[in-house]
């Protein structure tokens, strides 16, 4: 089945090609099948090829396949080319396996859909990409795949392209992408002038030259320092980290599986697989993995803010899923690059379950998103009830979820990080505490209470399908165990998922035990302060609103950034282009020169028009004024 | 064979004219006889053009299918024809776009016949630019092509026909006139030097090269200047291009996919043929100031692209931009950085071209171009739709389509030489995926707007035929870049030898 590696990423694309171009005469369940067969086939392609890498001993690690060059000039050279190790493998389960429970439910959620073909062609065209960004067995190929997810989530975006709202947000995303991807594409330069390759093995390999490439020391930047800074560049435009974050919420605005998908499960999470892979190159640089950490814990914190007081159920998401990749570039950034992607699983299971419960209850609701007009939708919708419940205890941090087992592998991580660990431990911590309460604040005004709604609003509230329900349970189940694969020492495990991906663990220690047990009151804590303001004392959010009103004020417009953003640099950039460039210099002065040297000529030309008079005897003055000058030039 | 293979290039070049000669005899009232005569033709000149792909050998950096014999004795004038690694695919290049320029020109009715007639002429003016070894016949071929499309701006282009027309014959002559007197001064310089009166391109390298013409370093520069400006006039290179806009706003759609597509690479072209071996020294001089113009053209063209309200000035600004890659590649000296360039050359003719086909068609049913007239038109005709955002996305160098292998190519030369330069020129592709996108969405995306888009029919089979071979293009190029990059490496690495190599022995006669 490792020989069938590059059809991983080829059937799906082959599906977007049918779908693209007959979909729109195939009934829509052919569509379905197209799409959701070819991620099935790559699904289990990735299974096998998955359990096929385990039987082999690590010497013979990873499998590398080159198909073709793509691009060679000189000395430069990039091949089309897979790499299957064990991170690549886990990412490819993840991506084919989320992406072929999102497949199934899209089918059913977006059955009343006019695009419904061009919508499975552009899904499938991201299991393309994705999948390429993760095989690739280089930066530039992997650059690919990195501006094909950019691609497709601009489409998706934008899918519902006549709304106004959407084109911008798909616009948006493409371009803010576009500033991170600069980062990247310098960062592949910078590598290959410094390693003579972009190929990971090549570069990493050459890195091992401690003579050559010495670990640059805090502080300074030196030409790997400079390399990471500019690969992070790329990582904070995909997965919105501060300050390139401003894309995601917008990009709420795509269909709901489309957020589950892209903007929650694996996308986003592209950024943080880029870092892990070049682990090897981040080890060289601890500035760089300190930009790294402070940025995720701050992007972590900052996110989770305005998470507290969002209203619409699906960019309380996405503000979540800012913060959540926050968390893992904290754990990248102390260099527990295996944490960080223990993270990355976990929150694709349970991020991707609470968007999909998002989705059916906006399903339910008519297209409602509103969570103040929803309320005791648990006695209407039991199972998405059930499963959102799920998750939102998985995302909290409550022991036995699978988000606990990752969010404590990270937080002590960091905790024995030699740089700022404690304070950035406590940022962690106090996001923890925010990230259960707003959870339940979501769960409970969602699913609690009376109805906020009217009938008149709403009618006929109701469960979803089956076809949307299973991939529910199955995302439910797994944000349950997927946590099993890494039980810390500390509580007897042996977290094989760090050992798996050549992580180093810290070893048991009682001081992680109570870390953990701080982490389990902070998560309890949260959700108690929930249960405080939305159920026990309804009054007190307004009261407490009114009472910081300011800081309020700024957090419900998400700190004013988009605004600063657009009175900064958006509008001076346009206006400057248009009033200064193209009417001043342009028009003005470049062809004002030019026209008015063609004026000059040409006045000069009906100038010299007069000496043509016709009249002979005009001529024999010119002669004989020629004449005399001649002359004198002899004589003198 | 060896009939065919030896007189190759002649007969490429010369079909079209033959072609333009034949179409005197048509009756002027029947146009659809004309147009297919003359679409036939230049698909003729197309398959014979396949022929120098087939038995083109990559090995070689020297130039093939040669061809020369005397024009006029008395002045040292031959015929003289060849192409190699880097004008190899320039010759396809027109060759695969002035028959789609004929689908596009389908509708001409009015004076049809002299239409097709300076079309065909055109294309025989462009092909000679690219196959001629002799300064001479260079010169000729380069001041032939702009007669057909002066007449082609100036009778069959838009409102301000006229003064588009004008403005672009009058800035073109400005550079080629002084490009004239260099290429006079460098034949004195060469037979007084050597004997042999020639105006053999290969003829006065191979003096160059042994030494026995040797060109003062204050006429070298002058000599330079001249042929730089003349080519950075055409290319165009900020600050001399204000006279494309209004030539691709004025001229057909069949006009602004040649004049795009093709008729600009001959000034990048023209800098990689003529000035770099001729004035290795004087290129290696200038060239910081040439990238920085290069740089600045890049961000400058994409910023005032991103402003216009006309669909076609907004591609032809974005053409600036683009060209100025080309330019900073070139003047990198690198490997990657020319190569680059030349693959840039290609990529930019099937882009632009098919963006300007493209915009024809939605002209010819709109009889408008600002953007602020569309609006949704996603709805009305989505293949259009998806064709046109195909089509945009190769443009903006998305990787995996053909713009990027150029783009990325370039700016990977660049950084060799200077970081700095490099990463500004980076920013354009920030700024082309802004520009591209915002105008994709406000033509595309939305509500329809506007009344007489509610009744616009999606693309016909004509069209169909005119973008799909560049859509196979596109993603041909994007994918295997190798089919086009390898027949390059052996001129490319020939030209660098030279420029470094005579640099050096410049430099070292200037110190004695």
């Amino acid at each position: 089945m490792v020989k069938l590696l590059w059809l991983i990423p080829i059937l799906p694309l082959l599906g977007a090609v049918i779908n693209g171009v007959f979909g729109k005469r195939l009934p829509k369940h052919v569509v379905a099948g197209i799409a959701a067969g070819s991620v099935a086939g790559s699904f289990l392609i990735s299974l096998a090829a998955f359990f096929q890498m385990l039987q082999l001993p690590e010497t013979e690690l990873p499998i590398v396949q080159n198909y073709f060059m793509w691009i060679q000039a000189g000395r430069f050279q990039a091949q089309f080319g897979f790499l299957l190790d064990h991170l690549s493998g886990l990412m490819i389960l993840i991506v084919t396996g989320v992406g072929l429970l999102i497949h199934i439910y899209s089918a059913g959620y977006m059955s009343h859909e006019p695009g419904f073909y061009r919508y499975f062609a552009y899904l499938n065209l991201f299991m393309f990409s994705m999948l390429t960004l993760v095989l690739a067995n280089n930066y530039l190929l992997m650059f690919v795949g990195w501006e094909g997810v950019g691609l497709c989530s601009y489409l998706l975006i934008g899918f519902w392209f006549f709304k106004k709202s959407a084109a911008d947000a798909g616009k948006k995303a493409f371009i803010v992408n576009r500033i991170g991807d600069f980062g990247f594409i310098i960062a592949t330069i910078l590598i290959f002038w410094t390693f003579d390759s972009v190929d990971f093995q090549a570069v990493f390999s050459r890195l091992e030259n401690a003579t050559l490439f010495p670990v640059e020391t805090l502080g300074t930047v030196g030409t790997v320092t400079a390399i990471c800074l500019l690969l992070f560049v790329g990582a904070a435009g995909k997965s919105a980290q501060i300050p390139l974050y401003v894309w995601l919420p917008d990009a709420m605005e795509g269909p709901t599986p489309v957020s589950a998908l892209i903007h929650a499960a694996t996308m986003v999470t592209a950024g943080v697989y880029m870092v892990a892979r070049s682990a090897a190159l981040f080890d060289h640089a601890p500035g760089a993995l300190l930009v790294v950490a402070v940025i995720g814990t701050f992007t972590a914190l900052f996110a989770a803010s305005i998470g507290l007081v969002q209203t619409d159920i699906k960019r309380v998401l996405a503000y979540s899923t800012v913060s959540q990749l926050g968390y893992m570039f904290m754990a990248c950034g102390v260099g527990a690059y295996a944490a960080g992607v223990f993270h990355l699983m976990t929150h694709a299971f349970f991020k991707a379950l609470l968007f999909l419960g998002a989705g059916s209850v906006i399903h339910g609701m008519g297209g409602m998103q509103d969570i103040r007009k929803m309320g005791g939708l648990r006695h209407h919708m039991p199972w998405t009830f059930r499963t959102f419940l799920i998750g939102s205890l998985a995302i909290s941090g409550i022991p036995g979820l699978a988000g606990f087992f990752s969010k404590d592998a990270i937080l002590w991580a960091v905790w024995n990080s030699e740089n700022y660990g404690k304070l950035l431990w406590t940022i962690g911590i106090i996001t923890a505490g925010f990230t259960s309460f707003y959870t339940f604040r979501l769960v409970i005004l969602t699913f609690f209470g009376k109805p906020q709604y009217t009938e008149h609003d709403v009618h006929h509230v109701h469960e979803s399908p089956v076809s949307m329900l299973a991939p529910l349970v199955i995302l439910a189940i797994l944000s349950i165990i997927g946590g099993y694969v890494g039980i810390p020492a500390a509580l007897g495990g042996h977290n094989n998922i760090e050992a798996f991906l050549g992580g180093e663990e810290a070893g048991e220690s009682s001081a992680e035990m109570i870390l953990m047990l701080v982490s389990v009151a902070v998560a309890f804590g949260g959700m108690g302060t929930a249960y405080l303001f939305y159920v026990a004392r309804p009054d007190l959010p307004d009261r407490v609103a009114s009472s910081v009103h300011a800081m309020y004020t700024i957090l419900v417009n998400k700190y004013y950034i988009d605004e600063i953003y657009n009175v900064t640099v958006v509008r001076p950039i346009l206006r400057s282009s248009r009033e200064f460039l193209w009417k001043f210099i342009d028009t003005g002065i470049i062809d004002g020169t030019v026209n008015s040297v063609g004026q000059v000529v040409r006045a000069t030309g009906s100038g010299l028009r007069h000496i043509q008079t016709g009249y002979v005897r005009t001529y024999a003055g010119w002669i004989l004024f020629g004449g005399v000058l001649m002359i004198v030039w002899f004589l003198r | 064979m060896d009939v065919i293979t030896a007189n190759i290039l002649t007969i490429i070049a010369f079909t079209p004219a033959v072609g333009a000669v034949l179409i005197l005899f048509f009756n002027s009232a029947k146009i659809r006889s004309i147009r297919m005569f003359a679409f036939v033709i230049t698909l003729l000149t197309f398959v014979f053009s396949l022929h120098l792909v087939t038995y083109f050998d990559s090995r070689v950096a020297e130039f093939q299918f040669a061809v020369n014999v005397p024009w006029i004795p008395s002045l040292g004038v031959h015929y003289e024809l060849g192409v190699d690694g880097i004008s190899l695919y320039l010759v396809l290049l027109a060759t695969v776009l002035t028959p789609l320029a004929m689908l596009a020109s389908w509708s001409i009715a009015s004076r049809a016949k002299e239409y097709f007639i300076f079309m065909l002429l055109l294309e025989t003016g462009m092909i000679g630019v690219f196959v001629s070894l002799d300064l001479f016949l260079f010169y000729v071929f380069w001041e032939v092509m702009l007669v057909p499309m002066y007449f082609l701006i100036g009778v069959w282009g838009g409102e301000r026909r006229i003064y588009a027309a004008m403005k672009f014959v009058l800035y073109t002559m400005v550079g080629s006139v002084l490009m004239l007197v260099a290429i006079i001064a460098l034949y004195f310089l060469n037979g007084n030097a050597t004997g042999t009166f020639t105006f053999s391109y290969p003829q006065i390298m191979a003096a160059l090269a042994s030494n026995s013409l040797v060109i003062a370093p204050g006429i070298e520069r002058a000599l330079f200047l001249a042929f730089f400006l003349a080519f950075a006039i055409k290319v165009p290179l900020f600050p001399f291009h204000t006279w494309l806009p209004d030539a691709h706003v004025e001229a057909p759609t069949a006009g602004s996919v040649l004049l795009a597509g093709v008729l600009l690479k001959m000034g990048t072209y023209g800098l990689v043929r003529f000035s770099l071996p001729l004035f290795p020294h004087q290129s290696q001089l200038f060239a910081p100031m040439i990238s920085f113009l290069a740089v600045a053209g890049i961000i400058y063209g994409a910023l005032v692209a991103m402003v216009q309200p006309d669909l076609k000035k907004l591609v032809a600004y974005s053409s600036v931009s683009h060209l100025g890659f080309i330019v900073l590649g070139i003047f990198s000296f690198t490997t990657q950085g020319m190569e680059g360039a030349v693959y840039q050359m290609l990529s930019h003719g099937v882009s632009t071209g098919a963006l300007f086909l493209l915009v024809g068609m939605i002209y010819e049913r709109r009889h408008t171009r600002m953007i602020a007239d569309f609006g949704g038109l996603a709805h009305k005709m989505p293949v259009y739709a998806a064709f046109f955002l195909i089509v945009t996305l190769s443009s903006i160098g998305l990787p995996g389509l053909n713009g990027f292998v150029g783009e990325f190519l370039v700016l990977l030369g660049t950084f060799g030489v200077s970081r700095s330069l490099a990463v500004f020129a980076a920013l354009g592709v920030i700024l082309s995926a802004v520009y591209m996108l915002w105008m994709y969405q406000r033509t595309f995306w939305g509500e329809v707007t506007h009344e007489h888009n509610q009744t616009l029919r999606d693309m016909n089979r004509r069209e169909y035929a005119m973008l799909v071979p560049l859509l196979a293009l596109i993603v041909w190029m994007g994918m295997y870049s190798n089919h086009f990059l390898r027949p390059m490496d052996a001129s490319v690495a020939k030209l660098i030898n030279q420029v470094q190599s005579r640099d050096v022995q410049v430099a070292d006669q200037n110190d004695r």
